[in-house]
């Protein structure tokens, strides 16, 4: 297996509880990764360890390593704006930023001075909001607050606004339980298109969803990962009995 | 009818009408008393407005019907006022920043907020007082520094706790959402955070403001009240609120007009202040995250 990220006897404690217990997995590249596990499992606190979010809250521990690349993204001289810029995040609800369409895709390509003129600018606003599928429906008022877009469509444009920094890793953290069943239809089929391009690793609760999306599949319970591998071995024929009793419906 | 009952005058839909006039009633009381005093001011105001009254200052016997006007007042209560803003701005924005960024919730940042409202409360009367104390002992004179100092002091905790209020507001989410492209935390703060934040932070600067100009007793003491136009920071200066105060207090029916002029172009200024801060903060409101 070609691993694009690897965890390697990954603990995080939050303040005295342990949350992640010896995670060792790897995580293919260019493929569709899904975690899943009932709540409370960890699935979330192993998704933020992977853009280094967890440190955002405070009171968190963690030892071990995250590789990217072969390299350990918690090294000291690590860049974490550079870390995030990699490896993007789609989050839960989306969340525009406080400004037009436009500037919420220019912002990141911005920040990160990627472009030299506003005619670059342009055209990659273009294209992303293209990849994302949104361009059809905003290109006409690209100058409106990202506010006044449906959920639905925010959540595109932030998919977008994520694709705009070039990352290599694209991170779903149950990226389409606030949205409609077509708006999650459209997003579901936005990650497949853009699997050959971006590994992509997503939380998820729904195990239709994961069933939909899953190249590979990891199944935690209570903080540990209990069995990973292709969707096919696990959906089909897992090996250990706690993933058999979710995949029936037990957990 | 089927299964829906007529409507009766069981008791709750006598309570419902009854709490609905009362809020109406107030609305009424409320808007009528508005409606009452900018009539009295246009009425006995207007015939004494004359643009001698805006361009000149005091001639002889002007506080007995002679020529003149209360340019002196006008200019003096908007350098009292626009010193006050920016002064008390230059303290409260840090203050608002550090109760958020620092304090948060905190026992400290209870205290905090807790002096801030209680000097909100505190009539101006006092901080004139107040101010008037503090100057004896320096050995200093009225002047438009001193009154805007005392108008800074005023201002201070209205500015700060109405910002407090905007900046608790901000989205966590909006944070995370800038992190998670690789921004720093300064760009967060510089792009992000002030983008969201602007139109209640306008609208705070602007209450501030609104409350320094109308204010008359602070000024009284501290600022003092001459007929010239102030050229320096250390001469006292007029102001509008006092103007209409001395003037109303005359015997001459003329001056008396006048001082309801001054009233008249006291509410103008601060109508179109307010006015100007609601337009200012819709549009900057535009891309804000509700």
């Amino acid at each position: 297996m070609d691993a694009h990220i690897q965890v390697k006897n990954l603990n995080v404690y939050y303040s005295k509880q342990q949350a992640l217990k010896n995670i060792n997995i790897e995580i293919p590249k260019n493929q569709i990764t899904v975690i899943m596990g009932p709540s409370g499992c960890g699935k979330t606190t192993l998704l933020k360890t992977f853009n280094r979010f967890l440190e955002l809250t405070g009171g968190t521990q963690l030892t071990g390593e995250v590789l990217v690349d072969g390299q350990n993204i918690y090294d000291r001289d690590v860049d974490v704006t550079e870390v995030r810029k990699v490896v993007g995040l789609l989050a839960q609800r989306p969340s525009p930023l406080p400004m037009s369409i436009y500037d919420n895709v220019v912002y990141g390509m911005n920040i990160h001075r990627m472009k030299k003129d506003r005619k670059e600018y342009k055209a990659a606003v273009r294209h992303y909001l293209e990849i994302a599928g949104l361009w059809d429906e905003v290109h006409k008022r690209l100058h409106d607050p990202a506010t006044s877009l449906s959920i639905g469509q925010q959540q595109r444009l932030c998919l977008a606004r994520g694709l705009a920094v070039e990352p290599e890793i694209i991170l779903g953290d149950e990226p389409t339980s606030a949205l409609d069943p077509i708006s999650s239809q459209n997003i579901e089929s936005r990650l497949i298109e853009l699997k050959k391009q971006y590994t992509t690793v997503i939380v998820t609760h729904t195990l239709r969803q994961a069933k939909r999306l899953a190249d590979y599949v990891i199944y935690m319970y209570l903080g540990e990962v209990i069995e990973a591998g292709s969707a096919r071995e696990v959906f089909n024929d897992p090996q250990h009995e706690r993933t058999r009793a979710y995949l029936e419906g037990q957990i | 009818m089927g299964f829906l009952k007529k409507k009766r005058w069981q008791r709750r839909h006598l309570v419902e009408t009854f709490m609905k006039f009362i809020m109406r009633f107030s609305l009424v009381i409320v808007a009528g008393s508005l409606g009452l005093i900018l009539w009295i001011v246009v009425v006995r105001g207007t015939p004494a407005l004359s643009l001698d009254m805006v361009t000149k200052i005091p001639e002889g016997g002007y506080y007995m019907g002679k020529g003149g006007g209360i340019l002196n007042a006008i200019l003096g209560s908007l350098y009292l006022a626009s010193g006050g803003t920016l002064l008390a701005m230059i303290f409260s924005v840090p203050i608002a920043m550090y109760l958020k960024t620092y304090l948060g919730d905190s026992k400290w940042g209870y205290y905090v907020r807790l002096s801030l409202d209680v000097l909100w409360g505190i009539p101006s009367i006092v901080y004139g007082a107040f101010g008037f104390t503090l100057m004896i002992a320096l050995g200093l004179r009225a002047s438009l520094l001193a009154g805007i100092i005392i108008l800074a002091l005023i201002e201070l905790p209205i500015m700060t706790r109405a910002m407090d209020e905007v900046i608790r507001r901000m989205p966590i989410d909006l944070e995370h959402a800038a992190l998670a492209l690789g921004s720093t935390k300064f760009e967060v703060a510089l792009r992000v955070v002030t983008r969201q934040m602007l139109p209640g932070i306008t609208t705070a600067i602007l209450l501030g403001f609104g409350r320094g100009i109308g204010d008359a007793a602070s000024v009284l003491f501290t600022a003092g009240y001459t007929d010239r136009i102030p050229t320096s920071l250390m001469r006292p200066t007029a102001s509008l609120p006092l103007a209409v105060f001395f003037q109303l207090g005359s015997p001459y029916p003329e001056v008396q007009q006048r001082g309801y002029a001054a009233a008249l172009i006291l509410t103008i200024i601060v109508l179109a202040v307010s006015l100007g801060s609601r337009w200012l903060s819709a549009r900057l409101n535009k891309y804000t995250i509700k």
